[in-house]
């Protein structure tokens, strides 16, 4: 038992001592914090599709368009529809599309609209002005009907839907947004350690075979503490790296961004309290605000998450990993301990990192994107080899206790498992050369004696 | 005698083929055993049972009169053909964790690394990568580690390969220095000099078995064959039933160079009696078959059919 303390301390002084850890260490949150927030500022609507509208039908519908954070609505000066595609055609970069009524458009026909741009338009575009056409239009109708505007405004349905997860205490608030983004990132972050790390083991025991200190190492200690020193050593790394990035994204979060987001903050309120402006003035207020409200990187981040499960999302997540990691790391060793060079780990990587991956891609479309709960997330979430990707990313979303600790259990028994055959590959393979290994090879050295 | 370890028995087959097939050693206490074979033979196997890196299928290890057990492991050092070092780690630190992974506490290990660091002179390399060193240096740290937790039993195989004469002689000092010490030296090589050299005692294997084991100086007794050398002047023609000539050399100036057997019983001094009636007798002494010589023999005897004297010789 002390020798494996030893190895662990080995692997893990040798790996956090390296500049590289260091470098990595400090400059991954410092990068993700300055990525969150170049692509809160791209995304920041600062300039919204500029669509140029030519009415044909005499109708004033253009009055009725209501511009929004994404699409603002100009007219244009062009006497005909011609003149007015002409126009548009110059005035390419600047406008995203001309929205045309022609004459013949009434308001009980469907056709005489056309939308134009140059090149495809994004669904979204296409669906944001469509939206504004048929409520133009339905408002004209309800005027034309005989009603005043107040009635019509009063008429407005504006609900705003709160889904509300009664399984947590007290009726937490469901925010869609937060829980998906967590379980991207929480789930991304297990896939990536995981990959990153179980490579890691791998090179590392090729590493020992190549420099042939093997031999002299297993005449010291058994190779099971050798091969378990080397994976818990390198898990302490991770975990290592993990807490630093927290502890400093918080740091960032907390203490520098404050100071930097001060001036955005006041822009943020005002915006948010000029709710549902008229089309005109819409434009305006949009022109006026440029630094227009970072989704992303609003202050304090920290605070938003109380809407979470922080406790057992934090806690399931050092779980599952650990698990995960153990699983496949050892399997990552076995392989490092069978080969002779890199380039032959390639074939046997494959099916380890196939389960992986495909645990990965087929979660999203299965939890993110359909239903967190149902039978193909239960039993991702329960098989060994998905389980620490696919309950990560069902955590957020809340899972039920029996599910989380049947997980559990499912897990630790499949590491136990991965580890023994990885051990028994691991024994035999350290200390053969110049050997090319096939399948059938490492199936028989798990059967080989002492 | 005491003999600090016994193989009794000991067989182990891989897949392919059988490694070692009935084995049966005695090493004496504080000897320098030399475990010879041509390649392939079942040494490496052996000594990995000894070191407890496999197990016997079946057949015992005994040290010191114990079955050999996990506990033992720290009274033997190990240096393996195949060796090798952590290479992005500093010397001083490497061989702190080797010894440390043998069961000695930091402070004893920091005392004995200083004091062999300054024996093989490598004191300015203490806190330098191993990568950086030439090969021979990184042997000398590789040796400092088989024996820094001062084990009863140290088993090196080919211990001097990658040294140059100096640092070799260096080494085979400090190896004649442990045995001094009461240590119990293994010791596997192809470079029989250095067996002539070093080892009191041998053990032959070859193709899995052991076909011949004992003292050298007795073994060298046994395969003497009752030959002579003679060398001198004048013209020789043995012509009779008791000398056999096995080889005849004429030289410059009348002289020549003899190998002669004797049969039924003739002692050396009956041939030299005939001898000095015949010719001016310059040099006469009885040739010792070599480790070598009997190496060669003892190997051709066992499977002559697979490997001549030519081939073992490109093998060495």
């Amino acid at each position: 038992m002390e020798k494996i303390w030893l190895i662990i301390q080995r692997e893990y002084l040798t790996r956090v001592r390296k500049k590289s850890f260091i470098v990595v260490s400090l400059l991954a949150p410092l990068l993700l914090a300055g990525a969150t927030l170049g692509i809160a500022k791209l995304n920041a609507p600062s300039s919204a599709d500029e669509v140029a509208v030519y009415d044909e039908s005499g109708l004033g519908l253009l009055a009725r368009l209501a511009s929004t954070e994404d699409t603002r609505f100009v007219p244009t000066a062009a006497a005909s529809a011609e003149a007015a595609t002409a126009a548009f055609k110059q005035a390419k970069p600047k406008q995203a599309a001309l929205l045309v009524f022609s004459k013949d458009f009434s308001l009980d026909k469907t056709g005489g609209v056309r939308l134009l741009a140059n090149g495809n338009m994004s669904l979204k575009r296409q669906l944001n002005i469509r939206k504004a056409v048929n409520k133009a239009v339905g408002e004209l109708k309800l005027t034309r009907s005989g009603l005043n505007q107040t009635t019509i405004d009063n008429l407005k349905a504006d609900v705003d839907l709160k889904a509300v997860d009664l399984s947590q205490q007290g009726g937490r608030e469901n925010n869609a947004g937060l829980t998906t983004a967590a379980a991207y990132i929480l789930s991304i972050l297990v896939y990536m350690f995981i990959f990153i790390y179980g490579v890691q083991v791998m090179r590392g025991v090729a590493e020992e075979k190549s420099n042939r200190i093997m031999e002299v190492m297993v005449s010291s200690v058994k190779p099971f503490q050798l091969m378990m020193g080397k994976i818990l050593g390198i898990a302490a790394v991770v975990l290592t790296q993990f807490g630093l990035w927290l502890m400093l994204s918080y740091a960032i979060t907390t203490v520098v961004a404050p100071l930097l987001m001060k001036p955005a903050k006041a822009l943020v309120t005002t915006s948010v309290s000029t709710t549902a402006p008229p089309a005109s003035d819409a434009a305006v207020a949009a022109a006026e605000a440029p630094a227009v409200p970072q989704p992303g990187a609003t202050p304090n981040i920290w605070s938003t998450l109380e809407g979470l499960p922080i406790g057992s999302i934090l806690g399931g997540f050092l779980f599952f990993f650990l698990g995960g990691y153990l699983l496949y790391s050892s399997l990552f060793a076995a392989i490092g301990a069978a080969v002779d060079d890199q380039t032959d780990a390639q074939q046997f990587m494959f099916p380890v990192t196939i389960p992986l991956i495909l645990s990965y891609i087929v979660s999203i479309n299965v939890i993110i994107n359909g239903d967190p709960n149902g039978p193909l997330a239960f039993w991702l979430s329960m098989i060994p080899l998905t389980s620490p990707i696919a309950m990560v990313m069902r955590l957020p979303f809340g899972v039920p206790l029996w599910q989380l600790l049947l997980s559990a259990v499912l897990l630790v028994g499949g590491f136990i498992f991965t580890t023994w055959v990885a051990g028994r590959i691991y024994r035999v393979g350290i200390l053969m050369y110049g050997k090319k290994v096939t399948y059938a090879e490492l199936s028989r050295w798990m059967f080989y004696k002492g | 005698m005491n003999n600090i370890l016994q193989a009794i028995d000991v067989h182990k087959a891989y897949a392919a083929h059988v490694a070692l097939n009935g084995v049966s050693l005695d090493i004496p206490q504080g000897s320098i055993f030399g475990l010879l074979g041509p390649n392939g033979a079942g040494k490496t196997s052996l000594i990995r049972i000894i070191t407890q890196i496999t197990a016997a299928d079946s057949g015992e290890i005994r040290f010191r009169g114990e079955k050999l057990n996990p506990g033992h492991i720290a009274q033997i050092g190990y240096l393996p053909e195949e060796r090798g070092l952590y290479k992005k780690m500093k010397v001083g630190e490497q061989l702190l964790y080797l010894a440390r992974l043998k069961g000695l506490s930091k402070a004893d290990a920091t005392e004995r690394i200083k004091q062999w660091i300054d024996r093989l002179e490598l004191r300015a390399w203490v806190s330098k990568n191993v990568e950086d060193l030439s090969k021979g240096m990184q042997q000398k740290v590789q040796f400092i580690a088989t024996v820094l937790h001062e084990p009863a039993l140290i088993i090196l195989d080919e211990p001097f390969s990658g040294f140059d004469p100096i640092n070799a002689n260096l080494i085979k000092d400090e190896i004649l220095a442990l045995r001094e010490k009461g240590a119990t030296i293994i010791f596997s090589t192809h470079r029989m000099e250095s067996v002539e050299e070093l080892c009191d005692n041998i053990a032959l294997i070859n193709r899995s078995h052991k076909v011949l084991d004992g003292p050298v100086r007795h073994i060298k007794d046994t395969f003497k064959t009752n030959t002579y050398e003679v060398e001198g002047k004048g013209r020789l023609m043995v012509i009779h039933p008791d000398f056999e000539v096995l080889e005849h050399k004429e030289r410059e100036n009348g002289h020549f160079y003899d190998r002669i057997r004797l049969h039924h019983g003739t002692t050396p001094n009956d041939l030299l009696r005939y001898l000095i009636g015949n010719v001016e007798v310059h040099a006469f002494r009885e040739q010792i078959p070599s480790i070598n010589d009997i190496f060669i023999r003892r190997v051709q005897e066992t499977m002559p059919e697979s490997l001549t004297e030519k081939e073992l010789e490109v093998k060495r």
